[in-house]
């Protein structure tokens, strides 16, 4: 034996009703050392990390901390011995301040003197090259300064073990990059790190040495700098699913859908405004909108669906105004919509497929004078199970009880079978199975290439590469122009993406950029 | 109007809202850990019953007011039992231990309707009674109306400046976060559940052995669930919920005022004031809908449940 | 130690055997107090359940006190299916009771059969927009429907007091607050001759039918039933909240308001101050138990009528107090949701989770 690990896990089971989440688990982290931790959604990553911070406790297994067979009774526990967390989804309270959200994890006579505690958050923060201000409300803070909350306070408990779960997925290009600067500082001052993530190309940026699961069980490890990404993803999904689709060239035709200097104030305190949207989309072409989370994405889907009307003169299709049309007549003239939330908004989770069909399909013959017709919605239902290879008990199966990529691929059935003229998107493969993401590729291109526009809107850029004919990007409810995919760098689109780009206010302007642009 | 008569409105103000008053701050510190419990009424009906038996069959006024105070409490962690523990629906839960608190204290009062004892006496503080106006209104008042004040101190400061009240603060933001910070959650929520329970049925006491020294069914008349509507109209805010009682105990007067002014109106129509008002605040508050969504416990009605 | 653990596929068993375990422990607990109060528990007991129905007259008293539940439930089923919490069916039943009453007195020397639907249909449309009202603070002024509801029910119970105390009041009625007694053109035919079963309970049975037939055949009731499963998914798909809300609203309202309606033109024959012994509040049990189906809800009903009898009886024979309807009332409604907390959870016994780990170290 080399050295004692910093931690170890032995052989962990964790069993959920109806779902084996981690089967015989193993894994060695070693001081200092950043161990990626890989695996799609599902492989069983999170449990593992609730087990490593207490929040679960393992059927089966050990923990073995520092040499010694540990059980951590709980966070509390687990932070008290050294292991530090950053949640995917924050653990922040956003009504209190940052020094509060910080005072709380800290036992009571650490956080009694507030002057202290604030002059050591800015302290921590500065030497890690992520400075905060104690006092400002977490509700105030954007999402990558959230993160940073979260780091600062392990960092304050001294974590000698840092766990990140996907910490990347809401950050800027720019974020990501000070995010790993601070993480090898980390890691050369001898404090391990964890580091979930899906995106292949970061970790063999980042980590020394990774771990990758599947179905709960480890499927393989390797030195990430040492093997092609293909290789890890062949890891991490098996070897009987293709990886990706290919798009063949499209064909535009006319301009199906234009929105013009399309604006809206947002009632939400949380929400983003959308500002002054300009754009055109042709029949036949998949159009991406690039951009982190919460910059105007789910505003201006509701826009376009109809889940919040627009002034007059803003909205065409085919160079009708349907801004003050609700969702029930939009979907008759055609629109589909595929809204980032499966559960709960695309479909109610406690109810059938067979009557998730009908939320949206009901224009389609299902209803006679206000009589559901069963017979036909149940025949709709099995058509889409059937020609998109929904997994499911069976038509009569709660939308709840299907996993993410099948309920997914559910979904989009249902729009696509619709034979719908404009079909916006967002997100649509987000935590959904390689398998299954090919799937939907295939259904939007198909959808494509027989005439319809399709509006992507994602924060994955080698999806947005691999489908889109034109991308542009949305940043703080302003969009930019839409270019021609060929002819935009990424480098290029991630600076679009920060809000690098001029305002298009006015066509010339906007002709000059796509100029420069090629 | 004579300064007598204004002293002697504002008095009955303040005693017509020191039940209110406590049944608020009770539910205020439960709904801020997240637990939005509408069996209020139960809960002050069984404090008052029990309450009133207890001082009736002991002598004492203090064990009746420790015993609706335990009722309260009993009747609460039933509650929890079924809101926390169970993660039942919260409005439900809530219905049913108002029916089931109606019911059982009908049934366990029947045979001490009419009865009556000698309520809480009034106590003037020396020299601070003797300021006008003021000293009449605040300071010859009973102890329970004293010891609602001190609660509100209380509550107010745990709220605002200790670390307990920072945990029910978060543990009602976001039982998730908070459960992952290590906090106990179900134990934070039980504990609120029961601080409302116990202010409940002491609101209870205040009815049955202060405002009106006896006991009759249904004697609450709607006071709890008076208060829930109070809550939301402070945006969970102690010193909010201290004026408001105040003003709707002013406004369940009214119509005493109003016949003593000779107004000849009757007094069926003016009993439903306090209920108009009630509706009104509400109508009120929703022309600022952001600032009422800012304050709201954010995980308020859901139930949370740990997963092992 | 025991632990509560979610399943995996709710428990269709439990779905249907709550309401009877529910029903088991209420009883259980009643005979241990009847116990404590030195009663005979089994004597009580079939005081309490047997004996009201057993003759002819106890089976129609026991339809006579289902109408008015049946009809409220069937209302607030189609509400709390749409997630509203309308807790107004007491104070919507009293508007309908008061309304059907200024018409029935007002059409006194009125004779023919529409004497009594314009009786009723004054009773229905003050009910609904008793409803309606609470379904505008909902839609436009976004004010929790639960107590608004509660206010107007107070509100509507001294607005009848105010009317047998004043304008109603019947001048030859020696001062007892209660109106005159209403003509025979505006009564409720009656079901079976000589007792006081009207056909009230045709309009009950109706209801609670078409309200199931709503839910499981039209589109209507699908938009309801995704308002109350999930808003967010049905205005993703263009259901109108506001529209369904209100709907939800005036069926409730004027189901409500029909019972009131029933009520003073069926055994009453006249507007009193005690015109429901709590039927409103009374028929959110009903729903509950009754699963919020139309068979559930016939059944729970006519379970929750003979506790109005059965209160009755003990208080005769037994000289217990009435109240005990409320008490049996509360507890079931207690242990129901307490038993339905097993529908999407069950109890397991864990293994020390020590032991476990210590056990597997290598």
């Amino acid at each position: 034996m080399a050295s004692t690990a910093r931690l170890e896990l032995v052989n962990i089971v964790k069993q959920y009703p109806g779902c084996r989440a981690n089967d015989g688990v193993h894994l060695r982290v070693a001081a200092g050392e950043i161990h990626a931790l890989l695996g799609e959604n599902g492989a069983g990553k999170s449990t593992l990390m609730k087990v490593i911070y207490g929040v679960v406790q393992p059927d089966e297994g050990s923990v073995i901390w520092n040499g010694t067979p540990t059980l951590i009774r709980g966070p509390r526990h687990a932070r008290d011995i050294g292991v530090g967390m950053v949640f995917q989804h924050f653990s922040l309270f956003e009504t209190l301040t940052v020094a509060e959200n910080i005072a709380l994890s800290l036992p009571a006579s650490e956080a009694r003197n507030t002057r202290k505690l604030e002059t050591r958050i800015r302290e921590v923060s500065t030497r890690y090259g992520m400075a905060l201000d104690p006092r400002r409300h977490v509700s105030n803070l954007s999402i990558g300064e959230r993160q940073r909350v979260e780091i600062v306070r392990c960092l304050i408990q001294q974590s000698a073990l840092l766990i990140l779960d996907e910490p990347t997925s809401v950050l800027t290009p720019q974020e990501v990059q000070i995010l790993f600067r601070t993480l090898r500082q980390l890691s050369a001052e001898g404090c391990s790190i964890l580091f979930i993530s899906h995106k292949l190309q970061e970790v063999r940026d980042l980590c020394h040495t990774a771990t990758v699961m599947r179905g709960g069980k480890v499927t393989g490890s390797c030195v990430p700098s040492e093997v092609s990404v293909d290789d890890i993803a062949r890891m991490m999904v098996g070897s009987d699913t293709p990886l990706s689709t290919q798009a063949t060239p499209s064909r535009p035709g006319d301009v199906l859908l234009s929105v013009r200097q399309l604006s809206h104030a947002t009632t939400d305190p949380f929400g983003t405004r959308l500002d002054a949207i300009d754009m055109e989309l042709r029949a036949g072409e998949i159009v991406g909108i690039a951009g982190v989370a919460g910059n105007g994405q789910d505003e201006l889907l509701r826009a376009l669906s109809g889940e919040r009307r627009s002034e007059v003169g803003r909205l065409f299709i085919d160079g009708k105004d349907i801004g003050q049309a609700g969702p029930a007549q939009r979907r008759q003239a055609g629109v589909a919509i595929v809204p980032e939330e499966r559960l709960g908004r695309g479909a109610v989770p406690g109810m059938s497929l067979v009557a998730n069909t009908l939320l949206t399909a009901y224009g389609r013959g299902l209803v006679k004078r206000g009589w559901v017709r069963s017979a036909k919605v149940r025949e709709y239902t099995a058509r889409i199970r059937e020609r998109f290879d929904v997994r499911s008990a069976s038509i009569d199966s709660t939308a709840a009880s299907l996993s993410g990529g099948n309920l997914q691929k559910f979904i989009i059935g249902r729009e696509a079978l619709q034979q719908p003229r404009l079909m916006v998107a967002s997100h649509p493969t987000w935590g959904v199975d390689v398998g299954s993401a090919v799937a939907i590729h295939e259904a939007l291109i198909q959808l494509r290439d027989q005439g319809a526009t399709v509006l992507l809107i994602s924060e994955d850029l080698d999806e947005l590469y691999q489908l889109c004919d034109r991308i542009g990007a949305l940043c703080g409810g302003r969009l930019s122009p839409l270019v021609p995919t060929s002819e935009l760098g990424i480098e290029q689109l991630e600076q679009w993406m920060a809000g690098e780009f001029p305002r298009s206010d006015t066509p010339e302007l906007a002709a000059e950029v796509i100029h420069a642009v090629a | 109007m004579d300064t007598l008569l204004i002293t002697n409105i504002l008095a009955a103000t303040i005693i017509a809202g020191t039940p209110l008053l406590l049944v608020a701050l009770g539910e205020l510190v439960c709904e801020r850990s997240g637990v939005l419990n509408l069996g209020q009424e139960g809960m002050m009906l069984m404090g008052a019953v029990m309450g009133f038996i207890a001082a009736v069959t002991s002598g004492s006024l203090a064990v009746g007011v420790l015993v609706a105070i335990l009722a309260g409490i009993v009747m609460s962690l039933l509650f929890a039992l079924m809101a926390v523990t169970l993660a039942a629906n919260q409005y439900a839960a809530g219905l049913a231990l108002t029916i089931f608190g109606t019911g059982l204290s009908a049934f366990i009062g029947s045979s001490y309707v009419g009865q009556s004892i000698s309520g809480f006496p009034k106590i003037a503080i020396p020299y601070l009674s003797d300021i006008p106006v003021l000293g009449p209104v605040l300071f010859r008042q009973d102890l329970l109306v004293y010891l609602s004040l001190l609660l509100f101190v209380l509550a107010f400061i745990f709220l605002r400046y200790t670390r307990g009240g920072l945990i029910l603060r978060a543990v009602g933001e976001s039982p998730e976060a908070a459960n992952a910070n290590g906090m106990r959650v179900l134990a934070v929520r039980y504990l609120a559940v029961a601080f409302g329970g116990g202010m409940a049925g002491l609101a209870g006491a205040y009815l049955s052995l202060a405002y009106t020294p006896m006991w009759t069914e249904n004697m609450t008349s709607g006071r709890g669930w008076i208060a829930l509507a109070l809550v939301v109209f402070a945006t969970w805010k102690p010193e909010r919920v201290l004026l408001g009682a105040y003003l709707f105990g002013a406004a369940s007067i009214l119509h005493l005022v109003l016949q003593g002014l000779g107004w000849r109106s009757s007094t069926e129509l003016l009993a439903m004031l306090p209920y108009i008002v009630t509706i009104a605040v509400l109508v009120l508050l929703s022309c600022n809908p952001a600032r009422t969504r800012l304050n709201t416990p954010l995980s308020i009605g859901q139930p949370y449940r740990p997963s092992k | 130690m025991l632990s509560l653990e979610r399943r995996a596929v709710d428990s269709r068993l439990m779905q249907w055997g709550s309401p009877v375990l529910a029903l088991l422990l209420t009883i259980l607990t009643g005979l241990v107090l009847f116990w404590a109060l030195g009663k005979d528990p089994l004597a009580a007991l079939g005081f309490f359940f047997l004996v009201p129905l057993s003759d002819t007259h106890g089976w129609a008293e026991l339809g006579l006190k289902m109408a008015p539940l049946l009809l409220c439930a069937a209302g607030l089923t189609v509400c709390y299916r749409t997630r509203i919490w309308n807790i107004g069916a007491e104070g919507q039943f009293l508007m309908g009771a008061l309304w059907a009453s200024v018409a029935a007195l007002k059409l006194s020397d009125a004779t023919g059969f529409w004497v009594l639907s314009v009786v009723l249909g004054a009773g229905i449309i003050a009910g609904a927009l008793w409803a309606w009202l609470a379904a505008v603070l909902k839609t436009r002024f976004h004010c929790n429907e639960i107590l608004t509801t509660i206010m107007l029910n107070y509100i509507a119970l001294n607005l009848l007091l105010y009317a047998v105390h004043g304008p109603l009041r019947d001048p030859m009625g020696f001062g007892f607050p209660q109106s005159e007694m209403f003509a025979a053109s505006a009564l409720l035919p009656s079901l079976i001759d000589g007792t006081r079963l009207h056909i009230g309970l045709l309009f009950a049975l109706f209801a609670a039918v078409a309200v199931g037939v709503l839910f499981t055949r039209t589109f209507i009731g699908f938009q309801l039933n995704v308002l109350g499963q999930d808003s967010r998914a049905a205005a993703f798909a263009g259901f109108g909240e506001k529209r369904l809300i209100w709907l939800a609203f005036l069926i409730a309202g004027g189901l409500a308001g029909l019972a009131g309606a029933s009520e003073v033109s069926g055994p009453i024959r006249q507007l009193i101050p005690q015109v429901s012994p709590g039927y409103g509040y009374t028929a959110i049990i009903v729903v509950f138990l009754g699963r919020m189906q139309a068979v559930g809800i016939i059944l729970a009903s006519a379970l929750l009528a003979l506790t109005f009898m059965g209160g009755e009886m003990l208080q005769i024979a037994m000289n217990m107090p009435k109240a005990i309807t409320g008490l049996f009332q509360g507890l079931l409604l207690f242990y129901l949701l307490t038993c339905d907390a097993f529908i999407h959870y069950r109890l397991r016994l864990r293994r020390p989770l020590s032991s476990v780990a210590i056990g597997q170290e290598v």
